[in-house]
């Protein structure tokens, strides 16, 4: 434990625009942290779950031309119990949205999210449509962001090593799944008339009867 | 409205003779004389005598009189009594062999008060469908489905059943006699019918692209900081979401738990509905009733379950999930809930302009998105009346048939995966289907979403060295690793052990459940629309259309992989031939992006790699579709999914749906 | 059929012909004995090639062909110093999905229309990459990029970055050059002819188009515009080049996600 000393984020990483900016004051490089690390990044799992158009690339990225065990990302698992990362590989729709947030409540911490894609972004060019959710951050937190329609596979390789970026940043002291307490767990959204975000619930229930009364909801 | 402004040019032809030869684009011009003698005059004037038009039509107006009309101008027969439906169809289907229902679809013509539903009925042995029309008064409630219901097809024809799920959850429209009437695509307990034309979604924006708020004045704005709620929902008028009950899948269940087979299901889902526990926040339980008494009408005191296979599952293909109910390892029964990527692709099309479809399409079956374009294209050039340029033709075969070689790569590929060989097979031919996808992205510029086609023509020519890397690949490379293919595969002991006999479909019921594609012609049914109704040039290559007799697994792995050097010849002669046509000359007029689309209502239909792919498209003459119906042939695959899994085991079932090769942003658009 | 396995056995000896080719080109690569020597991802990806098919991204890459397209960028004439854009909205108009978003300039006297774009965004969360507004624009004024390396952080606030504004977008025409040369060279004859036609035009009624002459050359092109384009107002009254921004276009061309 010895190496556990609290040196300071150096120079350079401080200026790094890599860095997001609420690790910039609080991140300690330690050589503990460098081995946890380097063990962590080089052996995520991702899911084996596809959405849409953009699994077929994610299935082309994980075959012989691109090879996603070159990464040490070695297998594609069928269940959330052993998976590391969710890619969500195209358009989230609203019947869809629940499962998403079930398989997502299911993984084990360390979980990390890559959002593949225009449609997972924000709702891509089906964003108007009536059964889409406009990105699958609405519900669950996001990590890595593509863009695309779909993104190519070397475009899926470059988030998988933004993503082996982020997670090198991390330190043993402050990662939130050692942390005590109850774990985070996101409600399932409900379809209902439409889709309800049980979060919101009160909120909507307002503005359905602001509504109703023939009020402008603000 | 398109009912009374149609011209006689875009209108439909009606039935011809089978195999008639005609070529789409040449017979949109050349509608029924009749037709265009008689002048289009107020609402649903009397058209021709049917007796005038084709044999098949005569006998049916002998047959039931005044119950059949034809509404001027001619755009198909309207079948006036709806009582009398399912007999004129039963008699369409037995005295005029028209024994497979092409497809089934509705329009909202809102102005006009009621709902039509469309049918296109076709013969198995060839030529073009004939359409059926009955229409219901659509109601203003936004929630009620029609008054009226229109009998269903379920007993005629058995593919009408996914079909008609579809209108009516998103129209509105009852059918009576259906055997299991719920929501297929949106989920029980949603609010309204999506594709009727009053109906908005929640970032509605305008009735029709282009939108005005992009240009001139077109500061950003997010869709999300335009509407009350910020998502994109919408609720009904004072909606309590803290009090309300949501089970979308009681139906379901209960149809086949407590269900006889048989017993209608009230339209919402309602009246089954088990009692629930009340609020968002209230989890929902899944199986809570008469799960220990299930057993008890068996005669064996086995164990009846129910498992959910997906939607996040390895082996289906996509958000599809498989309801099966199992006694042991064996599948009793088994229900598709779909719409797991219903990404509204027929709303946003009426949105659209004409040449706005065509990336979308791309997005239909993403396998095989230039295939899907084709079959756009050629629907919306029908209406238009235009002609590709030669070379144009030429560069659509290839590359659709290039398509179509890839996709047969992939489904055989993943149908092995789906067996249990895990990955080697699939990635051996990913690797070559990546050199196909490396000639579309460089002459297209994406590897899947190609938006290659365009009205009149393609966008981009093959340049020489091009040509050189197709011609590699369709005369050395491809057909060595389909050889290798066969090699690996074909003569397979356990491959053979898995497959043969397994999903097994005879070809009277394939074709009553409108099997396309693949899968048809594994039954021995020699339906290819390339040569029963052929479309682009495909009448000047000479190709067999290749058909086994087994109607199981391994044949339909052989048809592909027979239709794969079918496909290769017809390559081969389109690149030979490319030669005799002007390089450059891939445009037909001038390259416009602001079409119209004459008044008129037209089917169009083409073979993809997955099996008939048909748009019907309703034009009222301006910029947009005023309907636009993706006849999808992997949702209606799926019709048969049931009777030939039921007896098999439960391992096999995978196995079967992988044989379908369904894409399920086809499925559920 | 033959003796029950044999077909298994046909089956393996496709693998494992599989196995030595990865072991076998690797071999005739490393003693030279193919002659021609191509750089590897594109050995590799021919369709001669046997044996090993990784592109070992990031590390090496594949080419990538000029048609390639994946998000919009607008170009700037360096020569001119100018946008081509000239907000005529047509780009706008043929997306499908509607992520263009146009401010036309006016003049602030006059109060007309003015051939720039004042505003310019592209969503690209909603972008779907199909190349229309490149095709159908009449001035050459957007192009699809061939960067697609865009992954985003949340932290760095998503929708700032992803929705593109005309300073993020705008992109020398060197940049355009370099990754489209053919469709650059197309551009440059018929700038060339465009200006030929110009001249004699000129030349034939010099007195009485002397000035529009002058401003058409300002906007090449100008001549095939559709009639929405304000062409007419095209004066000498231009705002300031899109450099006033806090970014300006650099001239690698590298919208940097990092």
């Amino acid at each position: 434990m010895a190496e556990l000393t609290n040196a300071n984020m150096p120079e350079e990483l401080q200026n790094d625009p890599r860095v997001p900016d609420d690790l910039k004051n609080n991140v300690f490089i330690t050589s503990l942290d460098k081995i946890y690390n380097w063990g962590r990044k080089r052996s995520v799992w991702p899911m084996l779950f596809g959405l849409a158009c953009c699994a077929i690339e994610m299935i082309a990225t994980a075959a012989s031309r691109h090879d996603l065990s070159r990464f040490g990302w070695e297998l594609m698992r069928a269940s959330p119990r052993q998976a590391d990362l969710m890619i969500v590989s195209g358009t989230v729709t609203k019947k869809m949205i629940p499962q998403i947030v079930r398989l997502y409540n299911q993984m084990p911490e360390p979980r990390y999210v890559i959002a593949m894609g225009a449609c997972a972004t924000a709702g891509g060019p089906f964003k108007e449509g009536y059964n889409v959710v406009s990105g699958v951050d609405k519900f669950i937190p996001v990590d890595v962001y593509i863009t695309g329609c779909p993104p190519r596979p070397e475009a899926l390789l470059h988030s998988f090593i933004k993503l082996q970026e982020k997670i090198e940043k991390q330190s043993l002291r402050n990662v939130p799944w050692y942390r005590k307490g109850e774990e985070d767990v996101i409600p399932v959204p409900v379809l209902g008339p439409d889709l309800v975000d049980p979060r919101r619930a009160q909120e909507i229930k307002g503005k359905a009867e602001q509504i109703a009364e023939g009020q402008p909801a603000a | 409205m398109a009912e009374e402004t149609t011209p006689p040019t875009s209108a439909e032809p009606a039935a011809s003779k089978p195999a008639v030869p005609a070529r789409p684009a040449a017979a949109a011009g050349g509608a029924k004389p009749t037709a265009a003698a008689k002048p289009a005059g107020h609402a649903a004037p009397k058209g021709p005598p049917l007796a005038t038009l084709t044999p098949e039509l005569a006998q049916l107006q002998q047959q039931f009189g005044e119950s059949v009309i034809a509404p001027a101008p001619y755009v198909g027969v309207l079948v006036n009594d709806l009582g009398k439906l399912r007999e004129v169809m039963t008699y369409v289907r037995d005295q005029l062999g028209f024994d497979m229902l092409a497809n089934a679809t509705a329009v909202d013509y809102i102005k006009e008060g009621y709902i039509e539903v469309v049918y296109h009925p076709q013969r198995s042995k060839g030529g073009e469908p004939i359409t059926l029309k009955v229409r219901v008064p659509r109601g203003n409630d936004p929630v009620a489905p029609t008054e009226v219901a229109v009998p269903s097809l379920v007993p005629v024809y058995a593919g009408a059943e996914f079909q008609e799920r579809e209108i009516y959850d998103m129209f509105g429209v009852r059918f009576e006699g259906h055997p299991d009437l719920r929501r297929i695509l949106t989920w029980e307990g949603f609010y309204g019918w999506p594709l009727r034309k009053d109906w908005r979604e929640p970032y509605y924006e305008g009735d029709t692209k282009p939108f005005e708020s992009r240009w001139p004045g077109g500061h950003h704005q997010l869709a999300e900081e335009r509407v009350p709620w910020q998502d994109n929902v919408n609720y009904p008028p004072g909606f309590d979401p803290l009090n309300f009950q949501a089970n979308p899948d009681a139906g379901l269940y209960d149809s086949m738990l407590g269900g006889v087979p048989g017993v209608e299901v009230e339209p919402n889902g309602q009246a089954q509905r088990s009692p629930q526990p009340k609020g968002v926040g209230a989890s929902v339980p899944v199986l809570d009733r008469n799960y220990n008494n299930l057993a008890d009408d068996e005669e064996l005191q086995t164990d009846q379950i129910i498992v959910n296979m997906g939607p996040q599952h390895p082996s289906t293909h996509g958000v599809l999930r498989m309801v099966v109910k199992l006694d042991g390892e064996t599948v009793t029964d088994l229900k598709l809930v779909l719409g797991y990527l219903h990404r509204n692709h027929e709303k946003i099309g009426e949105r659209n302009t004409w040449l706005h479809n065509i990336p979308y399409t791309d997005r239909l079956d993403y396998i095989c998105g230039i295939a899907n374009e084709l079959g756009y294209v050629i629907t919306v050039e029908k209406m238009m009346g235009i002609k590709p340029t030669e070379r144009a033709e030429y560069l659509r075969v290839i590359m659709t048939e290039l398509t179509r070689i890839e996709s047969h790569f992939w489904a055989i590929g993943f149908l092995l995966n789906d067996l249990g060989a895990f990955y080697t097979p699939a990635l051996y031919f990913i690797t070559e289907r990546d050199l196909i996808l490396d000639l579309f992205e460089s002459v297209t510029g994406s590897r899947l979403m190609c938006n290659y086609m365009r009205f009149g023509g393609v966008s981009r020519d093959l340049t020489e060295d091009q040509i050189m890397r197709a011609r590699e690949l369709a005369f050395e490379r491809i057909p060595r690793k389909i050889d290798e293919l066969e090699q690996l595969l074909t003569d397979n002991e356990i491959i053979k052990a898995r497959t043969i006999g397994v999903g097994y479909l005879p070809a009277e019921r394939s074709i009553n459940y409108s099997l396309t594609g693949p899968c048809l012609r594994a039954a021995g049914v020699p339906y290819d629309i390339r040569r029963v109704d052929p479309y682009s040039i495909y009448d000047r290559f000479d190709f067999d259309i290749p058909v086994f007799y087994g109607a199981d697994v391994y044949d339909r792995y052989r048809v592909r992989v027979a239709e794969m050097r079918q496909s290769l010849r017809i390559v081969q002669q389109a690149l030979n031939q490319l030669d005799q046509t002007k390089p450059g000359d891939i445009q037909a007029g001038k390259k416009a992006y602001n079409h119209r689309v004459p008044a008129g209502q037209a089917y169009g239909r083409v073979e993809t790699p997955k099996g008939e792919l048909g748009f019907y498209l309703v034009s009222d003459g301006g910029q947009n579709a005023y309907r636009y119906h993706v006849r999808s042939s992997s949702f209606i695959n799926l019709n048969s999914l049931k009777e030939m899994t039921v007896g098999q085991k439960v391992a096999d079932a995978v196995v079967i749906l992988g044989s379908l090769d369904i894409v399920l942003g086809e499925v559920d658009r | 059929m033959g003796l029950l396995g044999t077909g298994i056995l046909k089956g393996l000896g496709v693998t494992l012909r599989h196995f030595i080719d990865t072991y076998a080109e690797d071999l005739k690569y490393i003693l030279n004995k193919s002659g021609v020597q191509q750089p590897r991802p594109l050995r590799r990806q021919s369709p001669k090639a046997r044996g090993l098919v990784t592109v070992e991204y990031p590390r090496e890459r594949l080419p990538l062909p000029e048609n390639f397209r994946y998000v919009p960028f607008l170009v700037y004439d360096t020569e001119k110093q100018d946008d081509k854009c000239t907000s005529c909205g047509i780009c706008a108009k043929v997306c499908p999905p509607q992520c263009i978003w146009i401010v036309r300039t006016e003049d602030p006297v006059t109060k007309r229309p003015v051939p720039q774009p004042k505003e310019f965004y592209i969503d690209t969360t909603i972008c779907m990459n199909c190349g229309y507004c490149a095709e159908f624009c009449p001035f050459d004024a957007i192009k699809m990029d061939h960067d697609y390396e865009l992954s985003y952080y949340p932290h760095q606030e998503p929708h700032a970055r992803l929705v593109q504004d005309k300073a993020e977008l705008t992109k020398p025409d060197t940049y355009h050059a370099s990754i489209h040369p053919t469709d650059w060279h197309r551009e440059l004859e018929d700038r060339a002819a465009e200006e030929a036609k110009k001249k004699a035009a000129a030349e034939a009624k010099a007195k009485a188009d002397a000035a529009k002459a002058a401003g058409g050359s300002a906007a090449p092109g100008a001549a095939g515009a559709k009639p929405a384009t304000p062409a007419a107002a095209a004066t000498t009254s231009k705002p300031a080049p899109p450099k006033a921004e806090d970014k300006p276009a650099d001239a690698a061309g590298e919208a940097s996600d990092q």
